[in-house]
């Protein structure tokens, strides 16, 4: 009954704050919701019995990206309305709502798959976090250590695209007469 | 009782919010927060799927997911600091440069 | 041995691959002029080798390599030498020798020199195939190949522009040359119906396989083979209706002439005869080769009156041609094969001696070839008198030159047959083909020197040129005297045939009937073309506005209604088909291109440059795919 619950007030809580962060023409609303919609998220999670992976979830999207967001949003300046043109806001929401149908459709359709089986089951006595561990560095431990250095070079990336020219403003210099020469010199 | 399917309709429902939102954004950096929202309700569905089965492969492919969504951000807001640069701006109307 | 084979087969191609790679761009060269006569000399003296071997041990078979093995289907690259082919062989290699260093001298200014040595030489490489392959689809090879090669030699002069037919009846060199590959064309497609209806029912191409099956076929299959062969070596061997393109093929430069259209490719049909003698011979097919003696005697006759009253010199030796060839195939129709590839043989060598001779004319008269502009060449042309004279002789059958004995023969065997219609047009043509024979000779060299008027300079052909024509001369001679031998060689392959004690009786008054024929038509000839003075020959405007001669003259009108009633026609109904091809055909095909332009033209504006279109862009595609998988799953 409390999973019922639970459910329904994440499910309404994630629509509308994903909405928002859809529709909004602030960015600091767009990301505010974003990161609260991420919170709810890992409620699911939590109800679904993945405890290390709500746990993840808080920490790595609500705590490392969304600070990323929030310092990339003050790198430009943001603060103000995004002035966007729709050209056929129509087509969006239609396409969006098939998009939507088709998935409902599917899934409500009945899932038949009774014959499948876990390959991994999940071991009764032993807390979630143990078990992922153990599923973690035993069958995915490539996966899990190209994912690693995945992010290494990602973190590299950022820092050389990002770190350039840090002394500079972003909003306030004047663009140069031709920027794609001054790239070109750089890049020398 | 909450089944599979609710978790999985409601996966659908905000990816196609997360879809609309990629579809309709023209500033670059609302556009990556509208992918966010598709891969967390991608993140959902595995989730889902795998209690439903008693498997922890979901909870596995989840996790590539976010790690994944990890260095896409930091790659991709790299990226955009660049194109701010150059530009001065992220709306997609304006850094049209590909016309065929 | 099987060396030899080769050496005789390939040198001829090496030459032409020697001429056509080497020197193609280059401009004369003299080289070309020594080694491809050279390599066919080789080829000749293997040939000679091969003959006397065969004569001796017998046929030689060799197989070069399997070329077609796909299923039941065996067809290898065989060659057999047997006493038809060498015949055959010799005779081909002699003229063409003969025909190569003559072109030395007579394609002497010719720009395209080199260009002509290598057409020449690979036609002498497909004619030994076609006489040389021991099977029905390298004898076809063969056939192609000389059919191509004549293509290009008739056309050798492509760049002269089309007249009308008023001024040359075969309008340009390019035109004969289409005309005779296309007429061959037709032919062609009869003998590959025969080839096939071989294979459908005998399952192979080897003639000792065909051959042997040949007595276990319907009468109904094998009177449809030997027909639909036949109709393939009538286009060959230019026999009525398809015998038009012969004379306009006398565009061609004179070797070309000498060797392709007397020595060589239109005897092809004939050899085709003779080499399916088994096939011919059979009790079941006699009516196809009855049909065979009557038409070749019919042409026979039909040609020598187009001769009487043509002024072309080449035409005149071109119908010359024809008549001989209708002689050759009343032989084979009749049974006589042996005295068929005698007479083939022997024809070769002064019908080749004769075009050589017409060539030296040609020559000295600046490409002229009217004989009513020549007259009294003989004090110019001493050496090309006599070999024309020798040749004609031996064309008109008078002793002892070769054509005595052979053309008797043929008359002799129609005789023998009990056909005497077929024997009386016989002995009738042999008097026509003394009288315009030396008609054209008497015309030409002797008379008024009416071509003193008309501003010429004739002066004789080069020594050497001379000299090497002696061979044919000799030949055009001696040939006939080696009948008993060449009987003796030949009959251990070709069925022999005897004249029965009734024909042997009457032999005596046979031939100095058709001597006499012979004899008066020259003697006439003499009295109306020879004189000088008031006796000399004049045209005569009335005998030419006659209805016969108009008749003649225009060969019986053929040509003319070839082109009303067939090209014109044709030539309607593929203008329609054109326009009904362009409307359907090409509308069609068009059409695609226009739709996948338009198409492109106007999803161009989706390549916009701006990445969120091009994001809503594949949405959409994905939205599709994902509605298509729903789709097919729920279907599925």
């Amino acid at each position: 009954m409390y999973e019922v619950i639970a459910f329904y007030i994440f499910a309404i809580s994630t629509v509308v704050l994903f909405g928002i962060t859809a529709m909004s023409k602030n960015v600091l609303y767009a990301m505010t919701s974003l990161a609260a919609g991420m919170v709810m998220i890992s409620g699911f999670f939590f109800l679904l019995g993945a405890d290390f992976l709500g746990v993840v979830q808080l920490i790595v999207y609500v705590g490392a990206v969304m600070a990323l967001y929030s310092f990339a949003m003050m790198f430009f300046d943001s603060t103000k309305d995004i002035k966007e043109k729709h050209g056929h806001p129509a087509l969006v929401f239609l396409l969006g709502g098939l998009m939507a149908l088709v998935f409902v459709v599917i899934f409500s359709a009945p899932i038949i798959g009774e014959n499948m089986e876990a390959l991994y089951p999940i071991v009764d006595g032993v807390g979630n976090a143990q078990a992922v561990g153990m599923v973690l560095f035993t069958k995915y431990l490539v996966p899990f250590e190209v994912a690693a250095i995945m992010l290494l070079v990602a973190m590299i990336a950022g820092i050389i695209l990002a770190g350039k020219k840090m002394d500079k403003s972003l909003t306030t210099t004047v663009i140069e007469e031709n920027p794609e020469d001054e790239i070109l010199k750089e890049s020398r | 009782m909450i089944g599979i399917s609710h978790y999985l309709i409601l996966s659908g429902i905000l990816f196609s919010i997360g879809f609309m939102g990629v579809l309709r954004r023209k500033n670059l950096l609302m556009l990556f927060f509208a992918t966010e929202v598709m891969l967390n309700a991608v993140n959902i569905a595995f989730a889902a799927i795998g209690n439903y089965y008693g498997d922890l492969s979901g909870q596995m492919f989840a996790f590539f997911v976010i790690a994944v969504a990890a260095s896409e951000v930091a790659v991709g807001l790299g990226l955009l600091i660049v194109l701010y640069k150059k530009y001065g701006s992220l709306d997609l109307d304006v850094i049209a440069t590909m016309k065929g | 041995m099987e060396t030899l084979v080769y050496i005789a087969l390939f040198a001829p191609f090496v030459g032409s691959l020697f001429a056509g790679l080497f020197f193609a761009r280059s401009p004369k060269n003299i080289i070309v002029g020594i080694v491809n006569p050279a390599l066919i000399f080789i080829s000749f003296l293997a040939s000679v080798a091969l003959a006397f071997h065969v004569a001796e041990f017998g046929e030689i078979h060799v197989k070069m390599m399997d070329w077609i093995s796909v299923g039941n289907l065996s067809i290898p690259f065989g060659f057999i030498v047997d006493e038809v082919s060498v015949t055959m062989m010799v005779v081909v290699t002699l003229v063409s020798t003969v025909v190569h260093i003559y072109s030395n001298g007579y394609m002497d200014h010719d720009k395209s020199f080199n260009r002509f040595f290598s057409y020449l030489s690979a036609f002498v490489f497909s004619m030994m195939i076609l006489v040389m392959s021991d099977n029905f689809a390298g004898l076809f090879i063969g056939w192609e190949g000389v059919g191509v090669c004549s293509w290009l030699l008739i056309g050798f002069w492509y760049h002269k522009k089309d007249v009308t037919p008023d001024i040359n009846p075969a309008i340009s060199p390019s035109y004969a040359a289409n005309e005779a590959f296309i007429m061959n064309r037709i032919a062609d497609l009869g003998m590959l119906v025969g080839i096939f209806l071989i294979y459908w029912n005998v399952g192979s191409l080897q003639y000792d396989v065909v051959f042997d099956k040949l007595p276990h076929l319907t009468d109904g299959l094998l009177v449809s083979i030997a027909i639909a062969l036949f109709i393939g070596a009538m286009g060959k061997s230019a026999q009525f209706p398809l015998h038009t393109w012969l004379t306009d093929a006398m565009e061609g430069p004179t070797p070309v002439s000498a060797l392709i259209h007397a020595a060589t490719m239109v005897t092809a049909g004939v050899f085709l005869v003779i080499r399916a003698n088994p096939l011919y011979g059979l009790d079941a097919v006699q009516g196809v080769s009855y049909f065979i003696a009557a038409l070749g005697t019919f042409v026979a006759f039909y040609a020598a009156s187009m001769a009487l009253v043509n002024r072309d010199l080449k035409r005149i030796i071109a119908y010359s041609t024809l008549s001989q060839l209708g002689y050759m195939f009343a032989a084979a129709g009749l049974g006589a094969y042996w005295i068929a590839l005698f007479h083939l043989a022997a024809h070769a060598f002064f019908k080749a001696l004769l075009f050589l001779g017409a060539g030296n004319v040609m020559h000295a008269m600046d490409d002229e070839l009217d004989l009513f502009k020549m007259g009294g060449l003989k004090k110019v042309m001493r050496g090309t008198y006599i070999y024309m004279g020798v040749a004609s002789l031996a064309l008109a059958g008078i002793p002892p030159l070769a054509g005595y004995f052979t053309k008797d023969a043929i008359i002799e065997t129609a005789f023998n047959e009990g056909t005497y219609i077929l024997w009386f047009v016989l002995v009738l043509t042999a008097g026509l083909t003394a009288f315009y024979s030396f008609r054209q000779v008497f015309l030409t060299f002797e008379g008024e020197e009416r071509y003193k008027k008309l501003g010429f300079h004739p002066h004789e052909m080069y020594k050497y040129v001379l000299v090497a024509l002696s061979p044919l001369a000799i030949l055009a001679i001696v040939a006939g005297w080696f009948q008993g031998s060449f009987h003796e060689f030949i009959i251990s392959l070709l069925p022999d045939y005897e004249m029965s004690h009734h024909t042997h009786h009457n032999a005596w008054w046979l031939g100095l009937l058709v001597l006499a024929f012979a004899v008066s038509g020259i003697v006439i000839a003499y009295i109306k073309y020879a004189q000088k003075g008031e006796k000399a020959f004049k045209q005569d405007a009335e005998v030419e506005n006659g209805f016969l001669y108009k008749l003649l003259m225009n060969q019986y009108y053929v040509p003319y209604f070839y082109v009303e009633f067939i090209v014109k026609p044709y030539t309607i109904i593929s203008e329609k088909f054109w326009a009904i091809d362009k409307a359907v055909v090409d509308g069609t095909v068009d059409m695609i291109a226009k739709v996948l332009y338009r198409t492109g033209d106007k999803t161009r504006s989706m390549q916009n440059g701006n990445l969120s279109s091009y994001l809503n862009w594949m949405g959409a595609g994905a939205l599709l795919l994902i509605l298509a998988a729903a789709v097919s799953a729920v279907m599925g």
